[in-house]
């Protein structure tokens, strides 16, 4: 199968060198490239089904991505299909008008997509489509099932239950929680992974509607509880802990709870193959309250308006809005695919999937990303202070809803 | 009418100088030029939009939150110059005199205190990184095995200590240079004027003041605007060990790091604005260019008062 595949690839470059009139090379980029192996296999997949059509997959650096694309788009020599961010990441490639706008009539499966995911891929001022987005992630807790068996845990229902379950393990001498706050985007994971439901769905309802600001005390009082929790039962001086570190101390053993995304389940089992992962969402005060857990999207697969063949292009974002693309990518990368209709032989992420159902948007990221300062900018800093006992949640409130009034209208006076 | 025609010579000319010239242009001056005009546009993404003038100074400089920002990155950048000036300036003059005055095992030493220099510098932060550990790192664990856990720290996440342990790291890493600089300057001390020392005092301490610092002072102007450009261009280390946001919240940010967010953006905030960067880029280039400048006259001024 393989050495046809390669033949074939042969055969293939051999005409496309002859006869360059023909071909269709389609350049695609990403950050992804740990996926590489994976991504190969899909192309693969496509371009056996299309003839004509050849897709190379070329990698850059994660944190420069952004960086690297835009540059490349705006000196013309930007890839034909490429992986974008989502939100405020999203608009800055997408409103320079580098990107193809993307309609039910061009992606027909796209009219089947979850309204979030497509508003994370779209442009607010004009409500223009560019990407079909590929895989939500969610901000939950990740908690190590062999250790909450021997101590004899249940998944907690209400906040005094997580308390108590994270003294059990305290007092077995396993760290309850693994995080650290020294790498600043890991604050912003902590506080809405562990507090979104303490603020509540009526909190972010009000917030979006224009009627409360983070002086809410739905959210200074979740902060309050986030901070008491962080104090007691985060590692020893955690507020010095790089998020590596604190991946190690979770996937090691020595910490039984992790509050972060659901990307870090594949990341763990690397890291240690036998370890027995479990996932809930953070509850609220009381067992009534809703448990939710912090919904985004990642990214999303964008043509170059301006690519040479536009037309092989769609035809590959197609490929990657489809069903089996959507199936493939779920199994074999273990991401939530946003394509609807697709199923998770992962037990776990099976169990994600039904936990996303009861979710409120990652905050900061959805709806805070759009301009400066950027409300994660101002979260990671203020949670950084309030760890380190250096502010209080209400002066957070203050700083966070007097910092966005820069740009943000509704808080503007 | 002046002589156009190219003789033999004047083609040699050409030919050797035309290549330079034009590398110059085409790397130094044009991109410094460029950073200059973008300074003067509003840019969405990489996108040009419209001249605005001076906006972008007015807004790095006097428009909030931008204002803040620069004002504590310039203020950390201050801090690590006069930090690194003592630690790593001071203690290389140090080191280098123990090192002229050929003290017991002073050739191992000579490599040993330049050996960290050669080391590239992600390395240099990866190990200060597991040394300020906050629950395996060397230095918390060696405190807590003297009896002396109560002072034992989040190094990297106290906005009292993280400036300080990475400029500590960066102070290690450097202080080479400075030694053999100084080092090479001592060496150039002629014998005759230290025999004549002797004659007069046994004195280390008037020896180095009233001989040997004022006879290494070229090295020493050297070695101050080298550390002045270097401190207030620092970016790999604060980089590595804090993060682009200069985590906790500021307390590590440095020039570098924020003109670096403020041009291309970060993962936190996606937002990327080439004009406001080039602006800070512009304002970063002419402080260092003027102060150097006024650094490196005085210091020549002295050299040769002393």
């Amino acid at each position: 199968m393989k050495t046809n595949l390669i033949r074939i690839g042969a055969a293939l470059s051999a005409v496309l060198v002859a006869a360059p009139a023909f071909a269709q090379d389609l350049t695609f980029w990403s950050w992804r490239q740990e996926d590489r192996a994976a991504y190969e296999t899909f192309i693969d997949t496509f371009e056996a089904a299309n003839p004509g059509i050849t897709v190379k997959f070329e990698t850059f650096e994660a944190a420069n991505y952004n960086t690297i694309l835009s540059t490349a788009l705006a000196g013309g020599v930007g890839p034909d299909v490429m992986m974008v961010r989502a939100y405020g990441g999203l608009e800055n490639v997408a409103a320079a008008g580098y990107l193809e706008e993307l309609t039910t009539a061009s992606v027909p499966a796209l009219a089947n997509f979850a309204a979030p995911a497509i508003a994370a891929e779209s442009v607010r001022a004009d409500g223009k489509l560019y990407a079909v987005p590929f895989a939500s992630q969610t901000q939950l807790v990740i908690y190590n099932k062999a250790l909450f068996d021997a101590n004899g845990i249940a998944e907690p229902q209400t906040w005094d239950e997580l308390k108590a379950a994270a003294q059990k393990l305290k007092d077995a001498g396993v760290i309850p929680f693994a995080n650290g706050t020294a790498t600043a985007w890991q604050n912003e994971t902590v506080t809405f992974g562990l507090g979104s439901s303490l603020m509540g769905k009526d909190f972010y309802d009000a917030l979006m509607a224009g009627e409360a600001d983070f002086t809410d005390a739905r959210f200074t009082g979740a902060l309050g509880e986030i901070a008491d929790v962080a104090a007691e039962y985060f590692p020893d001086g955690f507020i010095g802990l790089d998020y590596p570190s604190a991946q190690q101390l979770f996937s090691s053993g020595m910490a039984g709870m992790f509050i972060g995304g659901s990307y870090e389940l594949a990341t763990f089992k690397t890291q240690n193959p036998d370890i027995e992962l479990g996932v809930f969402a953070a509850p609220g005060k009381t067992a009534e309250d809703a448990k939710l857990v912090g919904l985004y999207f990642d990214g999303g697969y964008a043509a170059n308006a301006a690519g040479a063949n536009k037309e092989a292009s769609v035809k590959f974002l197609n490929y990657l809005a489809s069903k089996e693309f959507g199936q493939a990518f779920a199994n074999t990368l273990n991401n939530i695919s946003t394509i609807p209709g697709v199923t998770f032989d992962n037990p776990l992420l099976a169990e994600v999937n039904d936990l996303n159902k009861s979710s409120i948007p990652y905050l900061m990221l959805a709806h805070f990303r759009y301009g400066e300062p950027s409300g994660s900018v101002l979260i990671q800093g203020e949670m950084q202070k309030l760890f380190a006992g250096e502010t209080t949640p209400e002066a957070i409130g203050e700083a966070l809803t007097t910092g966005l009034a820069a740009w943000y209208e509704p808080f503007k006076k | 009418m002046p002589q156009l025609r190219m003789t033999g010579r004047g083609l040699w000319i050409t030919a050797l100088i035309v290549p330079p010239l034009a590398f110059v242009a085409l790397f130094i001056v044009y991109p410094i030029v460029s950073a200059f005009a973008y300074a003067f546009f509003d840019w969405q993404g990489l996108r040009r939009l419209d001249f605005v003038g001076l906006e972008n100074f007015h807004t790095v400089l006097f428009v909030e939150p931008y204002r803040s920002w620069t004002i504590n990155a310039f203020k950390n950048n201050v801090i690590v110059f006069f930090a690194l000036m003592v630690l790593q300036n001071g203690l290389g003059f140090i080191l280098a005199y123990a090192l002229w005055r050929e003290l017991p095992g002073a050739r191992f030493h000579r490599i040993a205190v330049f050996l960290p220099v050669v080391l590239s510098t992600i390395i240099v932060a990866y190990l200060f990184k597991l040394f300020y550990h906050p629950l395996f790192g060397v230095v918390n664990i060696t405190l807590k095995g003297i009896g002396l856990g109560w002072l034992a720290q989040p190094w990297l996440g106290q906005s009292g200590t993280a400036l300080g342990s990475i400029i500590v790291a960066q102070a290690w890493h450097m202080v080479g240079f400075p030694t053999l600089v100084f080092l090479a300057g001592m060496q150039r001390i002629p014998g005759e004027i230290l025999d004549a020392v002797r004659m007069e005092t046994e004195s280390e301490w008037v020896k180095i003041t009233k001989i040997v610092w004022p006879l290494v002072a070229p090295s020493a102007t050297i070695v101050f605007t080298l550390l002045f450009v270097g401190a207030f261009n620092w970016f790999e280390l604060p980089y590595i060990m804090g993060g682009l946001d200069g985590s906790p919240f500021g307390s590590t940010d440095v020039l570098g790091l924020y003109f670096y967010r403020t041009a291309f953006g970060n993962v936190s905030a996606g937002q990327q604005d080439f004009g406001l960067g080039s602006a800070l880029a512009v304002l970063i280039f002419i402080f260092i260019a003027i102060v150097a400048g006024v650094i490196t006259t005085r210091l020549r001024a002295r050299e040769i008062q002393l």
